[in-house]
C-alpha cells in the first residue's frame, strides 16, 4: 500500500495498487473523470465556435472570400490523416484487451506518426500563409489585410483561424504526450486485458481532438 | 460519550503521520491537501484585505489622501482578482470541500488523489503569474473588459493568464469531486442519504467544470487579442467588445454559484446539528441547489442591462433572474424552519451560520432590485452593486468559510478552539461587515459610482461610516483567525471525536482523523439529519 506522490512498484499486466479504491471502480473513475474532461475541452472549443458563429453572420461574404485563401485539399488530406490516426488508436485500445501488448506499441505508434504528419502540414500551411501577409496583426504591403475590400473581416477570419487552429494543434501535441505515455507502458508490457485504462482514456482524448478537426475542417476550408 | 475527554488526540493520524515538510508537500492525502490550499487561500485574504483596507482608506475624506486615481485603479482590480479568483472561488471548495467530501461519503480518499495535488500546484503556479503581473499591476477592474484591456499598458496579458490558470485547477477540483461522489461514496451512502454539504459541494463542482472553460477560452483570446491584434473583440478592428461581456459573464455569473453553493451546504450540517432538528425540507433544499446550478448558467446577461443587449433579451434575462431567487429562497425558509421550535445553542458556528442566513437575505433580496430593468438602470455601477456582492460574497461565502472553519477546527486540528473569543470575533465580525455595507446602499442610491477615487464632499459621512465599518470587520477577522491558529498551536484543550454530537460520518471517526479516514469503511443505514434530542454535552 502506499500513499505517496510516486508509485514505482507494478506488476505486468495487474492493475496498479491504488489503495482507496478497487479495480473496477478506479476504472470506472477514469473513464467517467475523462469523459468530464472531454465536455470541459468542448466547451472551451465552444466558445471559438461561437465567436466564428457571430462573425461568421455578421461578415458572410468577406468569409466566403477568406476562407478561399485556404487550400481545400490540404485540409482534406489532415482530415484523413486524423482519421486514420484515430482508427489506430481504437485498435490500440483493442489489443490491449487482447493482451498484445506488442499490438498496442505498434497502433500507438502509427497513431503518432499520423499526429506528426498533422503538425508538419499545419506547420506550412501556417508558414505559408504567414509570409503572404496573411497573419493577424501585420500590416506588410503585400498584406491581404490591407486591401481595402477586405481588411476588418478577412483579419477576422485568419484571426479565428489561428486561434482555432493553433489551439486545435495545442492539442494534439497534448494527445500525443498522452498516447505516448501509454506506448512507453504497452512496451513494459503493462497492460492486459485486466488493466488497459491509460490506453483506454488516451484514445478517448484522441478521438476527440480528432472530432474537433472534423468540424474545424468544413467550417474553415470549406463553408468559409 | 462523555462529555469533556480531555484525552490527547490518537497518537498517529494525518497531521502527524508521515513526519517532515517534503511529505506535506508531495502529499495525495485530501486531509493534508485541503490544509495547504487552506494556508494558501488565507494569505490571498489576508493581501486582498490589505488592498482593500489602503482603498477604504482613501475613501474616509473626499480629494485624494493616500493613493493617486491610477493607483486606485489597480488597487481594486487586484482586490477583485485576489478575492474572486484566488481566494474565495477555490475559497471553500478546495479546502472544506477536499477535506469532508472523502469523509462524509465514507471514502478514503478522493477518486484522483495526484490530479488533486496538481491542481494545487497549477493553482500555485497560477498564484505566481499573478505576483508577475505586480510588477505592473493591472488597473481594468476584475472584469477585464474590453476594449479598455487591450489598450492599457498594465500587464493584462499576465493577470488574464493567470486567471485562466487558476482556472485550470478549479476545472480539475471540480472533476475530481464529481467523480468521487459518483464513484466512491461507501455502501448504504444513497443519494437520498447524502450530507447537504455534500450536495452543495457537487453542484458546485458541476459550473466549476462546464463554466471555468468558457471563460477559459474568453481569457486565452484576450491574451491573443493583445500579442496578436486578432479582432475579436476590438472594435477597431470589426469586434465585439460586447462579446467579450457575454463570454466573460456566462463563466462570472455561475462563479457565484461556486462561491455560495458551498457555503449553502456548510449552513445546511450546522444548523440541524445546533438545533437538535432534523433539517426542514431535506429533499428540496439538495434539489434547490441543482436548480440553482443550472438556472444560474441561463441569466448571465444581467450584468450588461446597460452595455446595449436587445430589448427582448433584456426582459428574459430579468424574468429568469429573478427565477434564481426562487431556489434561493426556498433554502433560507428551510434554515428559518430547522430552528423553529428546535433546542438551539448559539455557539460560534451556530452564530455564524445564523449570520449567514440574514446576510444572504439582504443580498438575495438586492439583487432582487438589479435584476428589475428599470431599477438596474440606475443602480448599475454605483455602491448599490458592490454592497449587493459583498453581501452575498463576503456575508455568504466568506461567512460560510468562517462557519465552516469554526465547525470542523475541532476535527481538522483535533483541538477545541476558546468559544468566548470566538463570539466576541463574531460580533466585530457582524457588526463590521454590516457597519461596512449597509452605508454603501445608501451611497448607491444616492448615485455613487463605483470604481472612483474621490466623491462629492455629501458623501462623505457614509463613506467615513463604511471605512470605519471596514476596520472593526478586519480587526474580527483577524482575532478570530488568530484565535483558532493560537488554538491549533497551544491549546491543551483536545477535541472528543464529536464534541457537537453531530451524525453525519466525519465525527464518526477520531479527531484528528487517521490517514486512512476511517478505521474500517462505515456501513451507512440512515440519512444524515435523525436529530431529536438536545445538545447535552459538548465543548463551550
Ligand atoms: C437572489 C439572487 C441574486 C440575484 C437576483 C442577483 C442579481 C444581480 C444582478 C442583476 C446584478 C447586476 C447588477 C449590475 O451590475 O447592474 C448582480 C451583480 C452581482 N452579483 Fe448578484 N444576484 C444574486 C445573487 C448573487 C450571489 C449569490 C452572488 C455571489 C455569491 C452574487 C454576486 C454578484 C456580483 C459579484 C455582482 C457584480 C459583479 C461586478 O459587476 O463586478 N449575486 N447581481
Ligand atoms: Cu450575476
Amino acid at each position: 500500500m502506499s500513499h505517496g506522490l510516486f508509485r514505482t512498484e507494478w506488476v505486468a499486466g495487474e492493475p496498479p495498487d491504488i489503495h482507496h479504491m478497487d479495480v473496477p471502480t478506479a476504472y470506472d473513475a477514469a473513464k467517467l473523470g475523462m469523459w468530464l474532461f472531454l465536455a470541459t475541452e468542448i466547451l472551451l472549443f465552444g466558445g471559438l465556435f461561437a465567436a466564428y458563429a457571430l462573425f461568421h453572420w455578421a461578415y458572410p461574404t468577406e468569409f466566403h472570400h477568406a476562407s478561399k485563401e485556404l487550400n481545400w485539399k490540404i485540409g482534406a488530406f489532415n482530415t484523413c490523416v486524423l482519421l486514420i490516426s484515430s482508427f489506430y488508436a481504437a485498435l490500440s485500445v483493442d489489443a490491449a484487451q487482447h493482451n498484445n501488448n506488442k499490438k498496442v506499441v505498434r497502433y500507438l505508434l502509427i497513431t503518432l506518426g499520423c499526429g506528426l504528419i498533422f503538425l508538419v502540414v499545419k506547420y506550412f500551411e501556417w508558414t505559408g500563409k504567414a509570409s503572404h501577409g496573411l497573419f493577424p496583426g501585420t500590416s506588410g504591403e503585400h498584406g491581404a489585410f490591407n486591401s481595402p475590400e477586405f481588411n476588418h473581416s478577412y483579419r477576422m477570419f485568419f484571426g479565428l483561424y489561428y486561434c482555432m487552429t493553433g489551439l486545435h494543434a495545442l492539442h494534439v501535441i497534448i494527445g500525443m504526450a498522452i498516447l505516448a505515455w501509454a506506448a512507453n507502458l504497452a512496451r513494459k508490457g503493462r497492460f492486459s486485458k485486466r488493466y488497459y485504462t491509460p490506453v483506454e482514456v488516451g484514445a478517448l482524448y484522441w478521438h476527440l481532438v480528432d472530432l474537433i478537426w472534423i468540424y474545424l475542417f468544413p467550417l474553415l476550408y470549406l463553408v468559409g | 460519550m462523555t462529555s469533556h475527554q480531555h484525552a490527547a488526540n490518537p497518537a498517529q493520524n494525518y497531521l502527524n503521520h508521515p513526519k517532515g515538510v517534503w511529505s506535506w508537500l508531495t502529499t495525495t492525502d485530501h486531509k493534508r491537501i485541503a490544509l495547504l490550499y487552506l494556508f494558501t487561500i488565507l494569505l490571498s485574504f489576508f493581501a486582498g484585505g490589505v488592498a482593500a483596507l489602503v482603498m477604504r482608506t482613501e475613501l474616509m475624506f473626499p480629494g485624494h489622501d493616500l493613493v493617486s486615481a491610477d493607483t486606485y485603479n489597480r488597487l481594486f482590480t487586484l482586490h477583485g482578482v485576489l478575492m474572486i479568483f484566488l481566494f474565495i472561488v477555490p475559497g471553500i471548495p478546495a479546502t472544506m470541500g477536499n477535506f469532508l467530501l472523502p469523509l462524509m461519503i465514507g471514502a478514503k480518499d478522493v477518486a484522483f488523489p495526484r490530479l488533486n495535488l496538481l491542481s494545487y500546484y497549477i493553482y500555485v503556479i497560477g498564484a505566481l503569474f499573478g505576483v508577475a503581473a505586480l510588477a505592473n499591476p493591472v488597473d481594468t477592474g476584475w472584469t477585464f473588459y474590453t476594449p479598455y484591456s487591450m489598450d492599457t499598458g498594465t500587464s493584462v496579458v499576465l493577470m488574464t493568464a493567470a486567471a485562466f490558470i487558476l482556472g485550470f485547477s478549479s476545472i480539475l477540483t471540480g472533476l475530481n469531486f464529481i467523480v468521487t461522489v459518483h464513484k466512491l461514496r461507501a455502501p448504504g451512502m444513497t443519494w437520498s442519504r447524502l450530507p447537504v454539504f455534500v450536495w452543495g459541494t457537487y453542484a458546485t463542482a458541476v459550473i466549476q467544470t462546464l463554466a471555468t472553460p468558457v471563460v477559459g477560452i474568453t481569457l486565452l483570446l484576450l491574451i491573443m487579442e493583445r500579442l496578436m491584434g486578432v479582432g475579436i473583440f476590438d472594435p477597431k478592428l470589426g469586434g465585439d467588445p460586447v462579446l467579450f461581456q457575454h463570454m466573460f459573464w456566462f463563466y462570472s455569473h455561475p462563479v457565484v454559484y461556486i462561491m455560495v453553493l458551498p457555503a449553502f451546504g456548510v449552513v445546511g450540517e450546522i444548523i440541524p446539528v445546533f438545533s437538535r432538528k432534523p433539517l426542514f425540507g431535506y429533499r428540496i433544499v439538495c434539489l434547490s441547489s441543482l436548480a440553482i446550478a443550472i438556472i444560474g448558467f441561463v441569466v448571465w446577461a444581467h450584468h450588461m442591462f446597460v452595455a446595449g443587449i436587445s430589448d427582448t433579451a433584456a426582459i428574459y434575462f430579468s424574468i429568469i433572474t429573478f427565477a434564481v431567487a426562487i431556489p434561493t429562497a426556498i433554502k433560507v425558509f428551510n434554515w428559518v424552519s430547522t430552528m423553529y421550535k428546535g433546542s438551539i445553542r448559539f455557539d460560534t458556528p451556530m452564530l455564524y451560520a445564523m449570520g449567514f442566513v440574514f446576510l444572504f437575505l439582504v443580498a438575495g433580496t438586492t439583487g432582487i432590485y438589479l435584476a428589475a430593468l428599470a431599477a438596474d438602470v440606475f443602480y448599475h455601477d454605483t455602491y448599490f452593486v458592490v454592497a449587493h456582492f459583498h453581501y452575498t460574497i463576503q456575508g455568504g461565502a466568506v461567512i460560510g468559510l468562517m462557519a465552516a472553519l469554526h465547525f470542523w477546527f475541532p476535527k481538522m486540528t483535533g483541538k477545541m478552539y476558546n468559544e468566548t473569543v470566538g463570539k466576541i470575533a463574531w460580533i466585530l465580525v457582524f457588526i463590521g461587515f454590516n457597519l461596512t455595507f449597509i452605508p454603501q446602499f445608501g451611497l448607491g442610491m444616492e448615485g455613487m459610482p463605483r470604481r472612483y477615487y474621490d466623491y462629492l464632499p455629501e458623501f462623505q459621512s457614509m463613506h467615513s461610516l463604511s471605512t470605519i465599518g471596514a476596520y472593526v470587520n478586519a480587526f474580527g477577522y483577524s482575532f478570530a483567525l488568530f484565535n483558532l491558529l493560537w488554538a491549533w498551536i497551544f491549546s491543551k484543550n483536545y477535541a472528543p471525536a464529536n464534541p457537537y454530537e453531530s451524525l453525519s460520518l466525519e465525527w464518526q471517526t477520531p479527531s484528528p482523523p487517521p490517514t486512512e479516514n476511517f478505521v474500517e469503511t462505515p456501513i451507512v443505514t440512515d440519512w444524515t439529519y435523525g436529530y431529536g434530542t438536545p445538545l447535552k454535552s459538548g465543548a463551550h
